[in-house]
């Protein structure tokens, strides 16, 4: 197995369903030539030509309208929004058509397509260029918004998505592009979406978040054991919308206690979704207030105060603590 | 350096081949098959008198709100007689006539407009309905344009000697997606003809408010495709302009526009006063310019109708919209399970979705609420 970073990961995904499946077309910004501005598209255009790994004309409506057109008419475009802060100039497709041509035609049109977008903070970056808006995502019936953790569910997710029959949101946490690499195997490796993971057992506490906030919770799971002796369970959400809570009240039912981590706003964001789900299902269990530790409720600010915006190890500590100690 | 004019050889044709007295220009006469005339006669006269009867079953409260297509039977019509079943047709939502020309059934319009989305799966009495080569109606305006030239895309991708055609009206060519779609299309070279329904109103904005260009064909040659101007109202000019922009784009030399100029007789939708923004006079003068009079008399110049052939198709349309109108509403009484709406949310409904459907068919059980709509407001009369 080769260890390698997301975006080689996310690369050798593109890379080997198109071999596989001549319906797969890549298209977006400079992912041609350029390879994207991340090289997540790196050498497709050469190995697959021009027909196969375009790039477009600047216009997100109708890069995300195109590729309506190519998966109705039968193909799998997995087409790529430069950055997600770019997305909203294609709102009204992904709203009015990829999320909906399903239950207006009654199954009789189909939309299988994959919508990639790099989304979060964390790279130093210009506005509109670090945010986190999956709940606009995944507040719409009918799509699927998708975020992994690491390069080896990255490869994963896409491959399931890209083979998806409903159309697939992918954020991918640009901040963790090149920060790690693992093992990922070169033999084809699929993970059903819909599915949360758990990444670590334990009993006194749940964690739960998703993409970039991964590290950070991980990084915190392991110090409130060292520090505190303290047995967390942590769970990657991996999927967003349509989010499957059997893992978290079940985790939840066991540790009484849950944090919810995630860069995007506090307020109506995923966390408000899953605490109201505990909540619902599992509040005759709960031992103590679910806390969550988000970005806050403002634009995430230019970055020399981004850091401060973003959640990290010692924030959710401090969080996990108060919950504990309750 | 002194300024020089760049030679960019643009040009916009307007065509007319029918005058609105129904006078022929024998030159530009197309060779169309008299079973094709005819044709485009029986479904335009179909397309008007479905109008009205949809309009009076919207009055009556028998279905919701519906955007009728009256005056521009030439401008749709003749558009996509040159399609085959094999290409596709991407519509907004003003092109129902043109729609049941592609193979919509009837009952399907009627239902979609009562409220019910089961109507995508409802063919022809008789016929199992199948996946057509047709997009669904586009409300957002204009948003359908982009996905024409995705499905031209792949035609070309796949090689194929097929042809998609999208349509849109004048207040559409305002919208960002028209001018992206254009342009993709152009860059692209995908085989799209682009039909614009120029009807002169955008509900209360008429044409010259849209746009300060002199026509909107021209909007074509900045994305490097022809663009020509027809007379909406001459289905021979509309079909001689469609013909050639659809074996353009068949024979592989791109895309191209047509822009038909017509008028919108009736309201946006039936939930609109035109009075409040147009004069009457205006309508009257448009009424003068018909496409289907017009049509007619060509016909009959031609001997392929006479008075007798007119009332005969009169009386015989007016029997298949009836019977359309009765399996509707009848089907509609079928329609009645709520439980219906998760049915297309996913191609397998997840498992949150299934609690939720659940839920729904509890308080249904409870409460003993079968349906809403149709039939209890029916059953009440």
């Amino acid at each position: 197995m080769a260890k390698m970073t997301m975006v080689q990961a996310i690369n050798l995904a593109l890379k080997q369903e198109m071999e596989k499946d001549d319906r797969v077309i890549v298209l977006g910004e400079d992912v041609g030539r350029d390879g994207g501005v991340f090289r997540v598209t790196d050498g497709l255009i050469d190995q697959f030509g021009e027909d196969r790994s375009l790039d477009t004309p600047l216009a997100e409506a109708a890069i995300v309208g195109m590729s309506i057109g190519m998966a109705v008419y039968g193909l799998r475009p997995v087409c790529e929004m430069q950055f997600s802060g770019f997305s909203y100039l294609a709102f009204h497709q992904i709203e009015c058509h990829v999320a909906r041509l399903r239950m207006r035609s009654q199954g009789m049109c189909q939309v299988p397509m994959v919508i990639r977008a790099p989304y979060g903070g964390g790279i130093r970056a210009l506005e509109h260029h670090s945010e986190s808006r999956e709940a606009y995502y995944a507040h719409t019936p009918g799509l699927k918004m998708v975020i992994p953790s690491g390069p080896r569910n990255a490869r994963a997710l896409l491959v399931s998505a890209i083979r998806d029959p409903d159309p697939v949101i992918f954020y991918e946490p640009k901040f963790l592009y090149r920060a790690f690499r693992e093992e990922v195997p070169e033999e084809e490796e699929t993970m059903p979406l819909g599915k949360p993971q758990k990444v670590r057992e334990g009993k006194d506490l749940t964690l739960i978040s998703y993409g970039a906030m991964m590290r950070a919770t991980l990084e915190a799971a392991e110090a409130l054991k060292e520090e505190d002796g303290v047995e967390t369970e942590v769970i990657d959400l991996l999927t967003i919308s349509p989010l499957d809570h059997g893992l978290l009240t079940e985790s939840v039912e066991k540790t009484g206690r849950a944090v919810i981590v995630h860069e995007a706003p506090r307020s109506f964001g995923p966390g408000a979704e899953i605490v109201a789900r505990l909540v619902e299902k599992s509040f005759f269990y709960l031992e103590a207030p679910i806390a969550r530790v988000t970005g806050f409720d403002v634009h995430i600010p230019l970055f020399s105060r981004e850091k401060m915006y973003l959640p990290g190890k010692e924030r959710i500590i401090r969080a996990a603590r108060k919950v504990l100690n309750t | 350096m002194p300024r020089k004019k760049l030679d960019l050889s643009l040009t916009v044709e307007h065509l007319s081949i029918l005058n609105e007295k129904g006078e022929l220009d024998k030159d530009l006469e197309p060779d169309i098959p008299e079973d094709l005339l005819l044709k485009l006669y029986r479904f335009m006269v179909l397309g008007r008198k479905f109008d009205e009867r949809l309009i009076s079953l919207q009055r009556q409260g028998r279905i919701g709100t519906f955007a009728p297509i009256s005056g521009q039977e030439a401008s749709q019509l003749g558009a996509v007689a040159p399609l085959q079943a094999s290409d596709w047709f991407v519509p907004s939502f003003r092109e129902t006539a043109a729609e049941i020309w592609r193979g919509r059934s009837m009952e399907s319009v009627i239902l979609a407009f009562g409220g019910y989305s089961d109507g995508a799966l409802v063919g022809k009495e008789g016929e199992e309905e199948e996946p057509k080569n047709n997009m669904p109606v586009a409300v957002p305006v204009s948003s359908q344009i982009p996905h024409a030239v995705g499905i031209g895309w792949g035609m070309k991708y796949r090689k194929k000697e097929d042809v998609v055609m999208t349509f849109f009206g004048d207040g559409g060519t305002s919208e960002g997606d028209f001018h992206e779609g254009m342009n993709f299309a152009g860059v692209y070279q995908c085989p799209v003809v682009f039909v614009c329904q120029n009807n002169q109103w955008a509900i209360s904005v008429p044409r010259k408010k849209q746009t300060r260009s002199e026509t909107l064909a021209q909007k074509a040659l900045a994305y490097g495709m022809p663009g020509i101007q027809v007379d909406g109202n001459d289905v021979l000019a509309v079909y001689s302009a469609a013909k050639e922009a659809v074996e353009r784009a068949r024979k592989g030399d791109g895309p191209s526009m047509i822009e038909c100029v017509t008028y919108r007789l009736q309201m946006h939708t039936t939930a609109d006063d035109p009075k409040r923004y147009r004069k009457e006079e205006e309508v009257e003068e448009w009424k003068k310019r018909d496409p289907i009079k017009r049509f007619q008399k060509y016909l009959k110049d031609k001997g392929l109708l006479s008075d007798e052939k007119i009332e005969e198709l009169d009386g015989k349309i007016q029997e298949e919209i009836k019977s359309a109108v009765e399996r509707a509403e009848k089907l509609m009484k079928d329609f009645t399970d709520p439980l219906q709406m998760f049915d297309h949310a996913y191609a397998e409904l997840p498992p949150y979705l299934k609690e939720q459907r659940e839920e729904l068919a509890e308080e249904i059980e409870a409460t003993g609420q079968k349906a809403q709509g149709k039939k209890e407001e029916k059953e009440e009369e």
